[in-house]
């Protein structure tokens, strides 16, 4: 028996195309998902992720906690709301989980993890688990991103008044807390916007109350587009235990400083910093037709140089692009194989689309990387 | 239920097949396999002239979620294509049975259209798939 969130009643009235994703029974679309994706680039979309895994993390020890056990560092987190994306890592630098960790509060954070990987995470979390701390998953909260260049004044007018004040004083990458409710200006699509996490009870009011104010429901279809072409990894396909953020393009977020932080994973990436680089994490955009799919190799004189890790069609470029984990130093006359065919591509630097602007160049030769 | 012209022929993989008054066959894919598809945003298009078997794959319609084959639904030879797909590939979505078409064949052997399903037959199809 699939998982459904508290909105899933809202979704099957909206007629919305229902598929299992990570156990959960979750809509792909509401009709159309192109115009879906359209909506969050132009104006505002909504999307039920209440699938996501919700975990506080609390405790005298929580800090000291999370700091060895995240690559990048929350004792950057300096002031209560702020948010940082990391990775958590095995002890081979391989990543478990990609995910946002909030500050609610002294000793109080709250980690936002992928669907597929809840489980897999809590078991983690409890057996890395040392000191005075409490680990516990959110299971009454709900969760819905709101997200576009009109997501942020829309959603305004939709808060309960005693949050919306707080929430309009958001800076990027920040959250303001109110009771039950955290509202973060953050997001998964490149665009602005806020996720809201909220009590189960509250969801569907909230939903409507967006649904009523000219936000569009957005299904997970939608969401893969709009994150593909902001650049954005998508954790089992772009990354895995397999991969460290060496290989994807993650290796902003690890926190090297200061040195004798000691956190899961740090030798690993410390011996593969000093090594030359095995890979190399790219965007694709496609030359001609055709549609780039995760899987489909990349090509040098003949040779296997690489691989596609995420791609798909952009709405946004009206051409397919993608992501990709190549070697290093790759010539820049590479291709893709596409059933068979081999298709010229240009090699770019994500992201493709932030804020509703197409980022990469398309028009003049392509070069090296 | 998805539309279903009861005048066209089915095959169990979501095409449907016309006989023309010339004697050629006209594919396409259901009014259900575009809705389950999604939005359709490339087809790649076979050669005209080639010959292509009954259940060989003649054709792609990739979605924004996947690549789909289209099989010939009976053996002749590819005598047309719908180049309109190249620039409005959405058409297949919107207009599935007519303006969505995906190309013509000159059967070997115009009886084999008799071996597809009809229309109540794919639509018990889809409702046991369902």
């Amino acid at each position: 028996m699939a998982l459904r969130t508290p909105l899933y009643p809202e979704h099957h009235k909206l007629n919305a195309r229902l598929v299992p994703f990570a156990g959960w029974e979750m809509p792909l679309h509401y009709g159309s998902q192109l115009e879906e994706h359209q909506a969050v680039r132009r104006h505002a979309g909504m999307f039920d992720v209440s699938h996501m895994g919700q975990i506080d993390v609390e405790g005298p020890d929580a800090k000291a906690f999370l700091r060895t056990l995240l690559a990048n560092d929350v004792a950057k987190l300096n002031a209560v709301g702020k948010a940082l994306y990391t990775c958590m890592l095995d002890e081979r630098g391989g990543i478990l989980d990609d995910l946002i960790v909030y500050l609610r509060g002294p000793g109080t954070y709250r980690l936002v993890v992928n669907a597929a990987t809840t489980a897999k995470d809590l078991a983690w979390l409890n057996d890395q688990a040392e000191g005075d701390l409490e680990i516990r998953r959110r299971d009454d909260l709900a969760m819905i991103a709101v997200q576009g260049p009109k997501a942020r004044a829309l959603t305004l007018d939709c808060l309960p008044p005693e949050l919306s004040g707080f929430a309009a004083e958001l800076a990027p990458f920040t959250a303001t807390q109110c009771g039950p409710w955290l509202i973060g200006r953050t997001g998964y699509t490149g665009e602005d916007g806020f996720e809201i996490m909220l009590p189960a009870t509250d969801a569907l009011d909230l939903w409507q109350i967006l649904h009523a104010a000219g936000i569009r429901p957005c299904g997970l279809g939608a969401r893969d587009t709009l994150r593909l072409e902001a650049g954005l990894n998508l954790y089992g396909q772009d990354m895995d235990e397999t991969t460290t953020p060496f290989d994807c393009g993650l290796e902003w977020t690890i926190a090297w400083e200061p040195t004798e932080r000691a956190f899961i994973g740090r030798a690993a990436l410390e011996a593969q910093r000093d090594a030359p680089r095995r890979w190399t994490f790219i965007g694709l955009v496609l030359l001609g037709e055709g549609i780039m799919r995760a899987g489909q190799p990349v090509l040098s004189q003949g040779q296997a140089v690489g691989v596609i890790t995420s791609g798909g069609f952009a709405p946004t470029l009206n051409r397919s692009i993608a992501l990709a984990r190549v070697v290093p130093g790759l010539d820049p006359d590479c291709v893709v194989e596409i059933r068979g065919k081999t298709l010229p591509m240009r090699i770019v630097k994500p992201p493709f689309v932030r804020h509703g602007q197409i980022l990469v160049d398309l028009k003049t030769p392509t070069s090296g990387f | 239920m998805n539309d279903l012209p009861t005048e066209l022929r089915y095959s169990k993989t979501h095409e449907w097949a016309r006989i023309e008054d010339d004697g050629t066959v006209t594919v396409g894919i259901t009014d259900h396999a575009q809705d389950t598809l999604g939005d359709i945003v490339f087809v790649e298009l076979p050669d005209c002239g080639r010959q292509v078997a009954a259940e060989e794959p003649c054709a792609v319609v990739e979605s924004v979620k996947a690549a789909s084959d289209i099989y010939a639904p009976i053996a002749g030879e590819v005598i047309a294509v719908n180049t309109a797909l190249r620039d409005a590939p959405d058409t297949i979505n919107n207009s599935p049975y007519t303006d969505g078409w995906i190309l013509r064949l000159k059967p070997d052997e115009p009886k084999a259209l008799e071996a597809l399903l009809d229309a109540a037959a794919y639509a018990q199809l889809v409702a046991d798939e369902s």
